[in-house]
């Protein structure tokens, strides 16, 4: 296995409020690593770290190091970091503009691709997210009209325009009905060929059934990690059994 | 105490409303009639369009008119790029501190100073101080200083509607902050900062005070032609010949008047327009 990620000592607060403790965590190439635990666990804030996305809050600081391929994400240039830990927040949020706008927007705006190569690249992200063939018609409306469901599978293709290595879901089903939730998860499995992925949800039936590898948090701390059939048959820890048996707080 | 039957109540208050609503509108409605009544006699393509003669008593009001669009076509596009930047940097980049918390609140109260201060600051800094002499930059300059707060307010407005999340999505996909105010914050934040600039627009056009001392002059007998030149302004106009000059005709001043109300109102409306629309249109 490689390790795509690496996490050392990583501390995070906002203001003087501690929200990950002493995380260290590995995430290996090509798998999913799905992230459990109790609201206020600090799932959200290990991803906004993984791709600086805290940097814009003025409140957040850190000590520690995470590296990406070796290096030190702290030291590269955030923008370029973004474009290779993409990532899809809870709710989905389709810029107002076209379907076909979205996915353009960004590989357009850092002139990652010529024009021509541009109707390519929106059909293959779009075909890759399960979305392609409900939306071909009608690529060029708003795609504010589009339903929850698609709206997040549109958020996923207009990240895989622009090649990330790695994206990072924040709960990305939370607000979805079943069949929805069914069809991110299936674009899910897909993409894992191609992507590294980590998967915060709080679904835990969603964990064990697309995580290669199932992490659980609790109170910014990382309680146990270890292979997803592993860690839902025979928990090491009383409390991650008592959370994914549903018998927590 | 006695009480009231709620059905009672409702209907004392619905006729409070209604009569204040009233007192609002109709000395509102009564101006306008007054003036239309009085000057539409005197409107015509020849006042329009020409020099006044005869000691202003006869003939247009062109001068005035040219004037005046020049003072205020010359404050707006200097008042709005600059106010449009600054309301950039205090919404989105500025960190929020002391500073910065002073200068929003400093913005909120120049708003609120009388108009004739700004008149006598432009004429002390851009008049005197920096020799422009009373002319149609130094009006102009003075105005786009006055309108600056009101601009600045309205376009943090307008970009603090459009919401943080569209933002964060598009940082999200490694697309720089300048980027993302340019390709998604703006674009959706322009009809609110064009509907402001048009409104404000209007409310300058009206403005006496901060052009008497810097750019409006009693009579010129010619067109503008420079920057560096005094003008003629309908305000300013309208006082002379109101009060001035004696044996002036009055559907001439009401005329003037009309002129007058007529750019004013014809802008606030088209600005109204232009926000229902946007607003209809607006996709989140
Ligand atoms: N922007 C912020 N400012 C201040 N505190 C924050 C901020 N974001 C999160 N926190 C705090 O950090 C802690 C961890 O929050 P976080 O959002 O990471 O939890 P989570 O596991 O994602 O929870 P949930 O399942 O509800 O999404 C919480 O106590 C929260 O109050
Ligand atoms: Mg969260």
């Amino acid at each position: 296995m490689v390790e795509k990620i690496r996490v050392e000592n990583l501390n995070c607060y906002y203001k003087d409020k501690q929200a990950l403790k002493n995380l260290n965590i590995t995430v290996e190439k090509n798998e999913i690593l799905s992230i459990i635990g109790p609201s206020n666990s600090g799932k959200t804030s290990f991803l906004r770290t993984l791709n600086r996305m805290n940097d814009m809050n003025v409140d957040f600081s850190r000590d520690g190091e995470i590296y990406l391929d070796e290096e030190n994400i702290f030291e590269m240039n955030p923008e370029k970091l973004r474009t290779r830990v993409g990532m899809l927040f809870a709710m989905p949020i389709p810029l107002p503009m076209s379907i076909y706008d979205n996915i353009a927007y960004a590989p357009r705006v850092l002139g990652l691709k010529n024009k021509k190569n541009m109707d390519e690249v929106v059909e293959q992200s779009l075909r890759d997210a399960s979305l392609w063939d409900e939306v071909k018609d009608r690529l060029h409306t708003s795609a504010i009209k589009m339903s929850g469901g698609q709206q997040q599978r549109l958020c996923i293709a207009r990240i895989l325009a622009i090649e990330p290595e790695v994206i990072l879901f924040d709960e990305p089903c939370s607000g979805l009905d079943p069949i929805s939730t069914a069809k991110v998860e299936e674009a899910m499995l897909k993409l894992k060929q191609k992507y590294t992925i980590v998967l915060v949800t709080n679904n835990v039936k969603q964990a064990s059934r697309v995580g290669t590898r199932t992490a659980f948090f609790l109170m910014g701390e990382l309680v146990e990690i270890d292979k997803t059939s592993t860690l839902f048959v025979s928990p090491r820890n009383k409390k991650t059994e008592d959370y994914i048996t549903g018998r927590f707080g | 105490m006695f009480k009231l039957s709620p059905k009672l109540s409702q209907k004392i208050f619905y006729t409070l409303l209604a009569i204040s609503t009233a007192i609002v509108i109709v000395p509102v409605l009564l101006i306008v009639f007054i003036i239309i009544k009085n000057g539409w006699s005197a409107i015509s393509w020849e006042f329009l369009t020409t020099m006044p003669t005869d000691g202003m008593r006869a003939g247009g009001i062109l001068p005035a008119i040219l004037g005046t669009l020049s003072i205020v076509a010359c404050a707006i596009c200097i008042t709005l790029p600059v106010g449009v930047c600054a309301a950039i940097y205090l919404n989105e980049y500025a960190k929020d501190n002391m500073l910065t918390r002073i200068i929003k609140l400093a913005i909120v109260n120049l708003a609120g100073v009388p108009s004739v201060v700004y008149g006598l600051f432009g004429l002390g800094i851009f008049v005197m101080l920096l020799g422009f002499g009373v002319s149609i930059i130094a009006g102009a300059l003075t105005l786009s200083i006055m309108e600056l707060p009101v601009i600045i307010t309205t376009a943090r407005g307008a970009l603090n509607s459009v919401p943080y999340a569209f933002r964060e999505a598009s940082w999200s996909l490694g697309v720089s902050k300048w980027q993302t105010i340019r390709r998604v914050v703006l674009p959706n934040a322009l009809p609110g900062i064009m509907t402001g600039a048009i409104l404000s627009i209007s409310r300058i056009s009206g403005e006496t005070a901060p052009i008497l001392f810097t750019a409006a002059a009693f009579y010129v007998p010619h067109l503008p032609q420079s920057m560096f030149d005094q003008v003629m302004a309908l305000p300013y106009h309208l006082y002379i010949i109101s009060t001035q000059i004696p044996n002036m005709p009055k559907n001439i001043i009401f005329g003037t008047a009309l002129v007058l109300l007529m750019m004013v109102l014809s802008m606030s409306l088209f600005a109204i327009i232009a926000r229902l629309y946007f607003r209809k249109k607006r996709k989140w």
